[in-house]
């Protein structure tokens, strides 16, 4: 928990088009952003008056490789929002630039801002009155009242049980080095380095396979998955084209992956959408008849958000409300397309089935409604509750930075070996990478290890 | 029962272990005038279990009480028959003194420093009732009729609160080492609201010496450069007594699965939990069944004595048992038993109940300390005694309470866990506790308190000097080291001595001493302007303080952090139902640990990031509605 360090977050809703913007707050955004910024002249920011939007690129520091060329500005305190220095870095729009630039300015020292806390800071450092404060609480306490959206919590799982592996082998190395220090006299095999490099290099790899993936877009990629259901000729492959025509950041399978469910990665105004079983559809045109009802239970299974396509212009089969009825509790939107025909459909009867689904009128063949659909995807995801619409993104990119910083911990306590410090060191850096591994799955250290000794270790006297 | 007025004093402290010992010392000492009330006075500073003092995570906290100006380190200074520092192999953060104790000697050390003491009375007596009006303490009455009235109360208990004894199906009402238990105290604090629980602790047996065959057991002896536990003293040098390592056989543990089931733990007697840390051997069989053998140690209990402690052989089963198991041990095969292993519970606290000053929430004046507070550990109790003493003589005079925090002190550490997280089992201290480690070292407890136990009025001037002495040396000294410059030439046959790779431009000797293979004593040649008069612990200093410097450096950023939340004050009559945005969970955990600091309440479990956040806004607010009142 820190009060005034500097933050930085995506300003601009995501996957917007034109500019987005990252924003820096903090006694140390200056000093931050020269270290990947220069400008077209050459210079640093610093160099250049406040207040003054300077063109230049976002450099990799380490590789001087250009991220993107951006307008950036800075400001000093106390007059600016939060009364902290402030910088902008307006680059290209879109969720790749935008996400590249926030990480890189989390590596070179910044912390990923909670939901409302440039507000927050506004307030606390005497910037806003009492009246726009109430407004900051509520928006705290939403993120702690709501319990994550189905997004999040699908992407923080799948990454969750990769850390929590981690964790296991780092709690292991600790258990051992706690016991040889805290239980000294006890009968416990003292841990040996042998031990320790091993176990810190399968760790080091771990994490480094896990921030591979990530920098493939592979976090960001696992995003809400989705299955869309329909009778055959309903207009399943139309709504699937027309929605890939629309995401900005199309990313393609992954290579080599063999399993019999072929996904599609959309992006839909920033939300990551993980269409399954797009073969299905692609290919037959009549996923329902194919693979039949049991099929269509399983995949609803694994969806986080199902979408059911019902043809307006005939009548619900009893196959249409077999599907509706497995819908069950799950996240579904209902779409009836063909409305430029004549309507045979009763949505009565279907909201009979679903109860208070949403309801979509479309036709696809005459492009209405698909900014409709669009709005719903994003409404459901954020429930309308969530302010701040980068939350999936930001949690990427706060994943990423945790386990860079991990990476960096674990590599240090290679050092700490090399260099033949004393096994409590190596121990500070194994709990480092322990801790910022934590962020991402949101464990504590210190009863869990105990715990682990006490089972693990035959100690005491 | 006819009562009569006894007396009245500032601060009465209930129990002469080691927790009441520090508190009566300190409130005396401070200058306030004392009473020490306990059942016999033959039992002060008593050490009804290990006869030692020290050990991991616990020599920190008798170094710490020390600094403090407490008197735990100079007592086992004059009477410690053995001395070893742990950990040696490790990093100088978890070095730790233990020591083995001349028990008797140190209860009659102790109990003199006690006599010997202005402004403190020691009596005999035992506390049956405590006198509460207005939710204010007044005083506490003996079983014999007389009524103490005092300004504040320390209860320091330990284990006698309605104890009870266990040897497999024999149980009775007993406090340790055959003393009375205190049968009243108890149900009393339950009436005037104290939430009690009950835990349970154990001792092993004591076995005559002469009927132990030491050959063949491995000798283990104390180290030949003793290493003091107080500041005071610089070269301790006595004949040392050994300890003695032996192991259990198939036989042991076959004698314990066939008797388990008469073993009060496991055949149902107790209900009360023990510390993880402090298994009975059943225990250990149990739980780890394909361990073949254990480790007995045999401690010796004092000079004048036979007794020898039987240490990793706790157990609660019966005696006739015991005889057996002890006999299947290597070179206890005719081994005597003095006094058998029991298991004692006892009545204690929830200290989350407690302020971080070890002042009952709800009862003003009232502190507790020690086992009382479910803390288990003689350095543990000592350590929240001299706080508990301080504290009361604070109160007394209106001022603020002294509170360690978690980045100054163990003792912060140990009395934050206890009323912030409140333990589920008795709490010992270990390393792992303290998040800053690096910085809370044995070696600089002196450097880091004693400037505050001067501050309090409880460290005098002779030690106070001795402090500023060694601080400045050590400022000098590095300093020095940083301004003195090697050439190649001279320093390169030197260093290459030392089995370090040889250096191309000068460097200074400070920069030198940050190799792992160079120490402030292998490079003596190269360093001609050595001071002469430095002290033993000042040269550990600097080379500590250099060797270690980024570590050390990137620790004090952490705790920089950790302070700005730990300086944001939370007032105690704060109603967090009343604060929008917290979770019910929060408020709460909240409601009940009354936090004194935002930091305080972001390590209560339950309480969230996000609602420290909004507790950092509703100060905000608050602080603004004021300023425009």
């Amino acid at each position: 928990m820190f009060i005034d360090d500097t933050i930085a977050a995506i300003a601009t809703a995501p996957g917007e088009a034109g500019i987005g913007i990252v924003r820096i707050s903090g006694e140390k955004s200056i000093e931050l952003i020269d270290k990947i910024f220069v400008s077209k002249q050459g210079k640093k920011l610093s160099e250049y008056k406040p207040r003054r939007i300077t063109y230049g690129y976002i450099l990799e520091p380490k590789s001087d490789k250009r991220i993107d060329e951006v307008l950036v500005s800075y400001m000093k305190g106390p007059n600016t929002y939060t009364r902290e220095d402030i910088v902008e870095i307006n680059c290209h729009g879109g969720m790749i630039p935008v996400k590249n630039i926030l990480e890189l300015v989390l590596r070179v020292g910044a912390r990923a801002a909670e939901p409302g806390e440039f507000t927050k800071r506004a307030f606390l450092n005497g910037r806003i009155d009492l009246a726009q404060a109430e407004a900051v609480m509520d928006l705290i306490s939403a993120k702690t009242e709501k319990g994550f959206d189905v997004a999040l919590d699908q992407l923080e799982g799948s990454l969750s049980k990769k850390v929590s592996k981690v964790r296991k082998k780092l709690m292991d190395m600790l258990g051992h080095i706690q016991v040889s220090i805290d239980f000294a006299e006890d009968d416990v095999d003292e841990v040996t380095i042998d031990f320790l490099c091993d176990k810190r290099n399968e760790v080091e790899s771990d994490i480094q396979k896990l921030l591979d993936t990530a920098d493939t877009g592979k976090i960001l990629r696992e995003g809400l998955s989705t299955v869309i259901v329909g009778k055959p000729n309903v207009g399943k492959s139309s709504l699937l084209n027309a929605l890939v025509r629309e995401s900005r950041a199309i990313v393609t399978d992954v290579p080599g992956t063999t399993r019999d469910v072929i996904e599609e990665h959309l992006n839909i105004k920033g939300i990551p959408l993980n269409l399954v079983d797009t073969a299905g559809i692609r290919e037959t045109e009549d996923i329902v008849e194919k693979i039949g009802v049991q099929r269509s239970k399983e995949l609803f299974n694994l969806a986080d958000l199902i979408i059911v396509m019902l043809d307006g212009s005939k009548e619900l089969t009893e196959d249409d409300k077999e599907i509706l009825s497995l819908i069950g509790r799950k996240k579904a939107l209902i779409i009836i397309n063909k409305t430029d025909l004549t309507q045979k459909i009763n949505r009565k009867d279907v909201e009979k089935i679903v109860g208070d689904k949403k309801i979509i009128k479309v036709s696809l063949i005459e492009e209405k409604g698909l900014d409709e659909i669009e709005d719903t995807l994003v409404e459901m995801v954020y429930k309308g509750e969530i302010k701040a619409k980068d939350s999936l993104l930001v949690t990427n990119v706060r994943h990423k930075n945790a386990l860079e910083r991990a990476l960096e911990a674990i590599k240090d306590s290679e050092k700490a070996i090399k260099q033949k410090l004393p096994l409590d060191f190596v121990e500070v850096d194994i709990k480092n990478t322990w801790e910022a591994l934590g962020e991402i799955t949101g464990d504590t250290v210190e009863e869990d290890l105990l715990d682990h000794i006490f089972k693990n270790f035959c100690i005491g006297k | 029962m006819i009562r009569y007025d006894a007396g009245q004093y500032d601060v009465i402290v209930v129990g002469a272990g080691h927790a009441g010992c520090e508190a009566a010392l300190a409130a005396a000492r401070m200058g306030h005038s004392t009473i020490m009330l306990t059942m016999t006075l033959d039992s002060i500073a008593m050490l009804p279990c290990n006869p030692s003092i020290g050990g991991t995570g616990k020599g920190h906290l008798v170094k710490e009480i020390d600094a403090l100006g407490g008197e735990m380190g100079l007592n086992i200074d004059k009477t410690f028959i053995q001395s070893r520092m742990l950990n040696t192999r490790k990093g100088p953060a978890v070095h730790s003194l233990r020591t083995q104790a001349d028990k008797t000697r140190y209860h009659i050390e102790m109990k003199k420093t006690l006599e010997n003491q202005e402004n403190l009375d020691l009596v005999e007596g035992e506390v049956v009732d405590i006198i509460v009006e207005n939710d204010t303490v007044k005083g506490v009455a003996t079983r014999t009729g007389s009524v103490y009235y005092g300004k504040t109360v320390i209860l320091a208990t330990g284990v006698y609160l309605k104890s009870k004894i266990f040897m497999g199906e024999v149980n009775y009402e007993s406090g340790p080492n055959g003393l009375f238990p205190a049968m009243y105290l108890s149900e009393k604090l339950k009436a005037v609201g104290c939430n009690m629980r009950r835990f349970k602790t154990g001792t092993p047996a004591r076995v005559n010496k002469d009927t132990i065959d030491f050959s063949k057991m491995d000798i283990q002896n104390g180290d030949k450069d003793i290493v003091p536990f107080s500041f005071m003293n610089e070269n301790l040098d006595i004949e040392q007594e050994p300890c003695w390592l032996t192991r259990t056989t198939e036989e042991t543990h076959k004698i314990i699965s066939d008797n388990l089931h008469r073993s009060a733990m496991y055949g149902g007697g107790i209900e009360s939990t023990g510390p993880r840390y402090c298994p009975s051997i059943e225990d250990k069989i149990v739980r780890f069944s394909d361990k073949p053998s254990h480790q007995i140690f045999i401690e010796p209990e004092g000079l004048e004595t036979k007794e020898m402690y039987i240490q990793g052989f706790s157990t609660s089963l019966p005696v006739e048992i015991q005889v057996k198991m002890l006999r299947s041990v290597i070179g206890l095969e005719n081994a005597k038993i003095m006094r058998p292993a029991y298991a004692i519970e006892y009545d204690c606290i929830d200290p989350t109940q407690l302020k971080p000053s070890l002042e009952i929430k709800h009862i003003n004046n009232l502190f507790s300390a020690g086992q009382f507070n479910g803390s288990s550990g003689y350095e543990e109790a000592a350590a929240q005694g001299l706080i508990s003493g301080i504290n009361a003589v604070l109160k007394i005079r209106g001022e603020e309470p002294f509170i360690l925090n978690r980045s100054e002190a163990y003792i912060g550490v140990l009395i934050d866990d206890l009323v912030t997280k409140g333990t589920n089992e008795p709490y010992r201290m270990m390393t792992s506790r303290a998040e800053y480690r690096l910085v809370l070292r044995q070696d600089n407890a002196d450097l880091r308190l004693t400037e505050k136990g001067y501050n309090i009025g409880l460290v005098k001037e002779e030690r106070y000097k001795r402090y500023l002495l060694k601080k400045d040396s050590i400022e000098n000294e590095i300093k020095r080291l940083k301004n003195t410059n090697v050439s190649p030439e001279t320093a390169n046959t030197i260093i290459e001595r030392a089995g370090s790779t040889s250096i191309k431009a000068g460097f200074s000797l400070y920069e030198l001493l940050k190799r792992p293979e160079l120490t402030y004593e292998n490079i003596k040649e190269l360093d001609k302007n050595r001071p002469e008069i430095l002290l033993k612990d000042a040269k550990t200093q600097c080379e500590v303080m250099i060797k270690y410097e980024g570590y050390i450096e990137k620790q004090l950023k952490q705790i920089d952090q950790f302070k700005k939340l730990e300086n944001k004050k939370l007032s105690e009559d704060l109603d967090y139902d009343k604060i929008d945005g917290l979770r019910i969970e929060a408020r709460q955990k909240l409601n009940n640990i009354k936090p004194v600091s935002v930091g305080q309440a972001s390590r209560i479990s339950g309480v969230s990031p996000a609602d420290i956040s909004v507790l950092l806004v509703y100060l905000e607010q608050k602080r603004r509605k004021k300023k425009v009142e």
